[in-house]
């Protein structure tokens, strides 16, 4: 009976425990609700800690010129204008306040001559706008909050994985899962739940991300009948280790060329300049001189093509390569050491800036970045797209279901600008963990249906059935991801094509078999296998969503590349592309038209171009 | 041009085995260690190795890892008897002519093959007194600092709590005083707090005290193995040993206090 398991109670139920999670779990807490934590590795581990190159925050540090509003319009311009506005409205204005709070509770940013936290450049930002430590400020950010966090009364379950979220009728009212380490089921009431689990990376192949991101909070709030939407909008970071093969996907931050890195091809040609968009024109450099000024500050230069957008330089990357003009283990050149023409002390620099990059070449490539240039190509990095909320409260088409971070849509549209993540987890990490309190003191305790725990428990424990029935003949789970990490690099990845994407669609369905099919071994405790089982749900449905959201989308904008439909299309830019469970249990896919600019931030926009 | 292509070619065929002696726990609490060989590919790392063997060989092989760049320190073992991350060890710095032994970390209690019970390590930080700012120092809530003035606690902060110094930190490992020593890792912990510019708490008796930082005998077994080569001794326990030195040890120290003017 489902009353023998272990039942925790609490106001706020937070799943996922990275900067999003962690926030929302600090602010709940501070409005005096009963806040439970629910992290799928260990605390402080979660894929936060990957984050590099800073947290966008329009705080003019560096160069006064910036505000919320150039922030807003950029990451608008960043995400093609398919944004939710009001989200990307809220984060520009309120990331300086949420920057300074982790100063507050012991971060330590790298510092201006003045004293100041300092910025630096990245990718699609117009000034200076990343506050960071060298490149490792995800696990500045983790730590911080982690640090903070365990003074603030919250009740931390480490190494649980949730399989299924708890209905009461339309709202949700808690999870249901297991502790990975003994295997053992777990109820969790909850009045509200915040979904802070991350990105879906690991359906691809070639990523960046860790086991972790199988797309979890994605389909436990799918399942739950909450809508997904912008699914279509994976976001291929151009700059990923290729060899050795064993890091291949590993990330290489954009702060490399933030500090005044070039990609070349194997001529040596700097290709990036060969393709600049129209509406970048007016803000990129027109040689490589005037590229150099502007990463070492000179406020009066433009960017270097290689700090446009992500999905453009991934795409110009994709271009060289396949023209044949690739580096030996295809993809092309990242060169930093090139700075030691321009500078002193060069490669003392570097190692100062970016040390990270340095032992992450040293150690895993043999490779020394302040003399040699780097070979990289795009990685699978991160989904714009997630669980639909409301821009204000974070909560989902679900009453009681909130998300935030990278497993919610909308403040990035199309494509995420670089830093734009670490500030979305700390400003929506905030707002979840507000409005669940405020939604958790508002409502009652729910009612947990018994029978849906039984059915999730049944389920979870099917591949040991069929491990034991099979005697060993049956496929284990391992190759059915993997296989699924091939075709969606293949068929739905950088480039897109319909006809492949139908070919993927069918692949789905033959894979779900199988993996209804998988069977594991051994007993529950610490059990890869079965944990592997578990995820496969996750991963094919956040697979199925970005497929056929891809198809849907007849156009090419941001991270989504049409190969048939390479031009933007004005009707398309109207719209997000929004899936919802059908009660027959099936994919529905729907255009939701996008809700008109208030005139104001029109008009910063336009001010802005 | 043929050479190249015959030299690729032999490269490809010629794909190493390798023999990865792997701790593997039983149901009673025991263990033993387990040998598999498997074919290893350039450039892999020690943990590529073990997934290999975790896929292909025994699915049910417990081992925690997340970030496989060395930025999470979740994949902390012992390699051939030395603490490390296994996804920052490459396979070609291990000599391959003899089983490579793969243990869990020895300090800490087992949970199952390579992953081990650390929760002990959360308990002790979250008795450490927490991070007390002085007020801002300008209208906006924000702080002043130097970069030469942060630029030592940032070497703390580099920490990715692997646990890895603690693991080999004798006085855990040997003399199991996890009762009265909080182990390099929050030594450094509280090094970072304590020389925090805006910090403004004082945590000397815990330490010298509850924390014991006089039990550490300065070995620098926890520098050796730091994965983010932190100067755990000599940057963070030794200055943290003078601070409470000078406030409990110094004569002069007591007069001085016991003369100075009250401000």
């Amino acid at each position: 009976m489902a009353t023998n398991y272990e039942t925790f109670e609490y106001d706020v139920l937070i799943i996922g425990a990275g900067g999003a999670g962690l926030r929302a779990a600090i602010e709940a807490s501070a409005a005096g609700v009963k806040v439970g934590l629910i992290c799928k590795s260990l605390l402080g581990k979660a894929h936060t800690v990957m984050a590099e190159g800073g947290m966008a925050a329009a705080m003019g540090n560096v160069d006064d010129r910036d505000n919320w509003r150039v922030h807003f319009a950029d990451t608008m311009r960043g995400g093609q204008y398919v944004n939710n506005w009001r989200m990307a409205e809220l984060h520009a204005k309120e990331a300086p306040e949420r920057v300074h709070e982790l100063e507050a509770w012991g971060a330590v940013f790298d510092r201006t001559k003045d004293g100041k936290i300092l910025q630096r450049n990245f990718g699609g930002h117009r000034y200076p706008r990343l506050a960071h430590v060298g490149d490792r400020t995800g696990l500045e950010l983790i730590r911080t909050l982690q640090d903070h966090g365990i003074h603030q009364g919250i009740a931390v379950h480490m190494e649980h994985t949730v399989v299924t979220l708890l209905k009461d009728g339309n709202r949700v009212v808690g999870a249901f899962g297991y502790d990975r380490e003994r295997g053992r089921f777990k109820i969790f009431k909850a009045k509200a739940v915040v979904i802070a689990t991350g990105g879906i990376g690991r359906a691809y192949k070639i990523t960046s991300n860790s086991w972790e991101y199988t797309g979890d909070g994605q389909s436990l709030a799918y399942h739950a009948g909450a809508e997904l939407m912008d699914m279509e909008f994976v976001q291929f970071h151009p700059t990923g280790m290729i060899w050795p093969p064993s890091v291949m996907g590993l990330l290489v931050t954009e702060a490399v060329r933030g500090e005044g890195g070039v990609l070349r091809n194997k001529d040596g040609k700097r290709f990036m300049f060969d393709d600049i968009p129209d509406n970048y024109k007016t803000q990129t450099s027109s040689d490589p001189e005037e590229g150099w000024r502007y990463t070492q500050g000179d406020k009066n230069a433009k960017r270097p093509p290689e700090l446009l957008t992500r999905d453009h330089v991934a795409r110009c990357i994709n271009r060289e390569v396949k023209a044949g003009r690739g580096s030996p283990h295809g993809g092309v050149f990242l060169d930093i050491a090139w700075i030691k023409e321009k500078i002193p002390n060069a490669a003392e620099h570097i190692k100062k800036k970016l040390p990270s990059m340095y032992h992450q070449f040293k150690q895993l490539a043999d490779l020394d970045i302040t003399q040699e240039p780097m070979e990289i190509g795009p990685t699978t990095h991160y989904i714009m797209g997630g669980i639909r909320v409301n821009g204000d409260s974070q909560m989902s088409s679900v009453p009681g279901l909130f998300a935030a971070g990278e497993a919610a849509a909308g403040l990035h549209g199309a494509n995420r600008l670089g830093g734009n993540s670490l500030s979305d987890l700390i400003v929506f990490g905030k707002r979840a963990g507000e409005f669940a309190a405020k939604f958790a003191k508002e409502h009652g305790v729910g009612q947990i249906n018994d029978s849906q725990i039984e059915e999730a428990a049944r389920k979870a424990l099917e591949p040991f059935d069929r491990g034991a029935k099979s005697g060993g003949s049956a496929e284990g789970p391992y190759q059915v991801q993997h296989d699924l990490q091939e075709m969606m690099q293949g068929l739905v990845g950088i480039v897109r094509r319909e006809d492949e994407m139908v070919r993927a669609l069918d692949g789905i369905g033959k894979l779900s078999e199988r993996a209804g099919q998988v069977a594991v071994f051994g007993h529950r405790e610490y059990n890869p296998g079965w944990h592997t089982a578990i995820d496969l749900k996750n991963l094919l449905t956040v697979s199925e969503a970005i497929t056929r959201s891809a198809i849907e989308r007849k156009e090419s904008r941001g991270g989504h590349f049409r190969e048939d439909f390479p031009g933007k299309d004005a009707a398309a830019g109207k719209v997000n592309v929004v899936v919802k469970q059908n009660p027959d249990g099936t994919m529905n896919v729907r255009r939701e038209t996008i809700p008109d600019l208030p005139a104001e931030l029109k008009q910063v926009i336009e001010e802005m171009k | 041009m043929s050479r190249l292509t015959s030299a690729a070619t032999e490269k490809r065929f010629e794909m190493k085995t390798v023999t990865f002696r792997i701790w593997r726990t039983d149901e009673n609490g025991g263990g033993k260690f387990v040998d598999y060989t498997t074919e290893m590919d350039e450039g892999m790392v020690v943990l590529d190795v073990v997934h290999k063997i975790q896929a292909t060989q025994a699915p049910d092989l417990a081992c925690r890892w997340n970030c496989k760049a060395g930025k999470c320190g979740s994949c902390s073992a012992e390699i051939n008897g030395m603490p490390k991350l296994m996804c920052m060890t490459r396979m070609n710095t291990l000599p391959a002519d003899k089983p490579i032994t793969i243990e869990p970390m020895r300090s800490f209690p087992s949970i199952r093959d390579l992953a081990t019970d650390v929760s002990w390590n959360f308990r002790v930080k979250e008795k450490i007194k927490p991070f007390k700012p002085r007020t801002p120092d300008a209208p906006d809530g924000s702080w002043r600092m130097q970069q030469e003035d942060v630029d030592r606690v940032q070497e703390f902060r580099k920490c990715i709590e692997c646990f890895l110094c603690q693991d080999v930190c004798h006085v855990l490992r040997d003399h199991h005083k996890h009762d009265e020593f909080i182990g390099p890792r929050f030594l450094v912990y509280t090094a970072a707090l304590e020389m925090h510019p805006l910090d403004t708490e004082n945590r000397l008796p815990e330490l010298k005290q509850a924390q014991g930082v006089g039990f550490c005998n300065i070995t620098k077994c926890c520098t050796k193995v730091c994965p983010e080569n932190i100067t755990i001794t000599d940057n963070a326990i030794i200055p943290l040993k003078e601070r409470v030195v000078d406030e409990y040890y110094d004569p002069f120290g007591w007069l001085w206090k016991a003369l100075r003017p009250k401000v």
